[in-house]
């Protein structure tokens, strides 16, 4: 795979041979594991293991939990108390998965800044990236349903809010709402289909992990410097990467730990700190919480949606244009999704020839600036909607749509990047290489790093 | 000869009208089996029997006191059944149209786009006696984000006051002041008998 020269599995032993004759397995996990890394990646590069981690643990420990709770809108809030007081070992099943759901979202956006930094997504790794992005999409749909299976008040009141944006759309947007919740307002049919797509979804994200993996392993990796491992001899292609099997597994899995520390502190010390408390209320469609607030990490959304309301003038123009077909509330829909879409379409967008954001100066400062951002709209989305809160999410939506449609494309045209190295070998040589070390000539022993 | 003419192509051979018609005519059928076989996969998460045949509901209302409200939950949202009292009345028939934000009754039980009177909110009451707006039928749902407002004089204007973003509502339902876009609207319903409200 990935074209560089490298060792293969040889099946030795007559039952090796007998195997791979018949079944080549061995073989296809020897080149899976062994495939050649650039041996320049930094600590960016250890989100992938803690993703395929977090996924496992959703699904195992989900697995389980489903064997304690009940899907119906009269006893689905107390299985789930049933779980965390009666049910061995419940509260840290349970916590885990609440808490997993968290984690799995900060590694996720840690790996998709990583990409958006380095340059990951620019051919020939575009296929990689869409997959990435629609395992994204499910897995915002996948923790959307989960959340509304505990039938608290934040269960109930955000899956009305949430349906209620299919219901935006012209037209058709009421019977889809009505087939989505199965009746006219959220209710048993609307938990119980949640429930069976909930336990479904992680098992397509599990068959689309292994399409991602298979799409960069055909590429190669991406590395900080965005310079391509040398394909020409195997000499070069050494010197250029390193196995992933034991060197960055290892690494990974150093990472993971450190990682694990603090999220089980999370689960033992302040399980509920990223929850709700109003989802320790029942679900009660008489009464509304008086300010509905999606989970942390899809605030930033959340607070695109409610940034365009009827003052705006694009709105306004929308509407004008449309006959009033496209007002507000569909408007604020197709602009969440769209801030989706267009960070989808980043290798299209990005018009610059030079991959990594190390050596462009001028794409750096935008790109911080865009993080920041990330963190404003994040802020904003958990305000009320209402005062200063809904100017500010208007001009940090305003930056999150020229970032990909303005900046990046213009970007590419005007600015003058930096010298990149030769070679990974060069710039891995200038970073940990003798002469780098300060002046010792003592050969280095951590070549992972 | 035979020969020549299996190596055209289909496009120029005349004698393949026959296989191709067999084509399209096996893609057509499967695309039409299939088609038959994902609809009810798709139409099972339409509304069930049960939750369609809850779309009327009959409430007594015979023991609502003067001055006081029921709610009901209907197609699983709230409905308020406000048995109003004479200056609830009065102050909501005294307000001039140009003071209403949403001009509109919002009435499906009117036809046509009537002006947000009270009169045409009120529910008619039974038989062909004179609507005194006795007793006032809306949705509960607050019309800016679909929160539930409080009631029992809430907000400034005597009526119901949404907690979520300060929608406030006169004693008929309209909105008043705040970012609520709609006045409350009013379902489908009437009087069976003296005492009974048909709700769908």
């Amino acid at each position: 795979m990935s074209g560089i020269p490298h060792d293969h599995y040889e099946p030795k032993s007559n039952g090796e041979k007998w195997l791979h004759r018949r079944l080549p397995i061995v073989s296809l996990m020897y080149d899976t594991l062994m495939i050649p890394t650039p041996k320049n990646l930094n600590w960016m590069w250890i989100w992938g293991i803690v993703l395929v981690f977090c996924l496992v643990m959703q699904i195992i420990t989900g697995v389980v939990l489903v064997m304690h709770y009940t899907p119906h809108v009269d006893m689905a809030f107390a299985s789930v108390e049933h779980i965390m007081r009666n049910v061995n070992g419940g509260w840290a099943l349970r916590y885990i998965h609440q808490n997993g759901a968290s984690l799995f979202f900060i590694a996720v956006y840690m790996h998709i800044f990583r990409g958006l930094y380095y340059g990951s997504y620019k051919a020939p790794r575009e296929i990689t990236w869409i997959i990435g992005m629609l395992i994204y999409l499910l897995m915002m749909a996948t923790a959307f349903m989960g959340y509304v299976l505990p039938w608290g008040q934040m269960s109930f009141w955000g899956a009305t809010v949430i349906t209620g944006l299919f219901g935006a759309i012209p037209f058709v947007g009421d019977a889809i709402q009505t087939w989505l919740l199965g009746g006219p307002a959220v209710d048993n049919a609307t938990l119980n289909r949640f429930l069976s797509l909930h336990y479904l979804l992680p098992f397509v994200i599990l068959g689309l992990v292994i399409v991602h993996v298979w799409a960069f392993h055909t590429t190669g990796n991406n590395n900080p410097t965005g310079v391509e491992v040398r394909r020409t001899s195997r000499k070069e292609a050494d010197a250029d990467t390193l196995p992933f099997w034991p060197y960055f597994v290892i690494k990974d899995l150093f990472a993971l730990a450190v990682i694990l520390i603090g999220f089980f502190a999370v689960v033992g010390f302040m399980p509920n700190f990223l929850g709700h408390p109003d989802n320790y209320i029942e679900a009660n469609p008489m009464i509304t919480p008086a300010h509905i607030v999606p989970e942390w990490y899809f605030l930033p959304f959340y607070a695109v949606l409610r940034a365009f309301d009827g003052d705006v003038w694009v709105v306004i123009a929308a509407s004008f244009l449309t006959g009033g077909i496209v007002n507000a509330a569909f408007f604020g829909v197709i602009a969440m999704f769209g801030a989706i879409v267009v960070l989808a379409l980043v290798p299209w967008l990005d018009t610059s020839s030079v991959r990594s954001g190390r050596y462009r100066p001028m794409f750096k400062w935008f790109f911080w600036i865009f993080i920041l951002n990330f963190f404003l709209l994040m802020w904003v989305g958990a305000r009320p909607a209402e005062g200063i809160y809904p100017y500010i999410a208007l001009v940090g939506s305003a930056y999150w749509f020229a970032y990909f449609l303005l900046i990046l494309p213009i970007l590419g045209v005007i600015e003058k990047p930096l010298p990149q190295p030769e070679t990974i070998e060069e710039d891995f040589n200038a970073h940990y290489g003798p002469e780098a070390q300060g002046g010792t000539s003592a050969p280095v022993s951590n070549p992972a790093e | 000869m035979m020969r020549e003419t299996r190596t055209v192509s289909h496009a120029e051979d005349p004698h393949s009208s026959r296989r191709d018609f067999l084509f399209y005519a096996t893609g057509g059928v499967g695309a039409v089996a299939t088609g038959a076989a994902v609809w009810p996969l798709i139409n099972q998460m339409n509304p069930s029997a049960d939750v369609q045949a809850a779309s009327t509901l009959r409430v007594d209302i015979a023991d609502v006191p003067v001055g006081s409200q029921l709610t009901v939950l209907f197609l699983g949202k709230p409905i308020f059944i406000r048995h109003r009292a004479e200056d609830e009345i009065e102050a909501a028939r005294a307000v001039p149209l140009d003071d209403l934000v949403d001009p509109i009754a919002r009435n499906p039980n009117i036809e046509g786009e009537v002006e947000a009177l009270d009169e045409n909110r009120a529910l008619a009451p039974f038989g062909d006696s004179e609507n005194t707006g006795e007793w006032l039928v809306m949705w509960g749902v607050c019309t800016h984000l679909g929160c539930v407002p409080l009631g029992d004089g809430a907000g400034d204007f005597g009526g119901w006051f949404c907690p979520c973003h300060g929608s406030h509502y006169d004693t008929s339902g309209r909105i008043r002041r705040g970012p609520a876009p709609e006045n409350l609207p009013v379902p489908v319903a009437s009087f069976v008998d003296e005492t009974t409200i048909l709700l769908g």
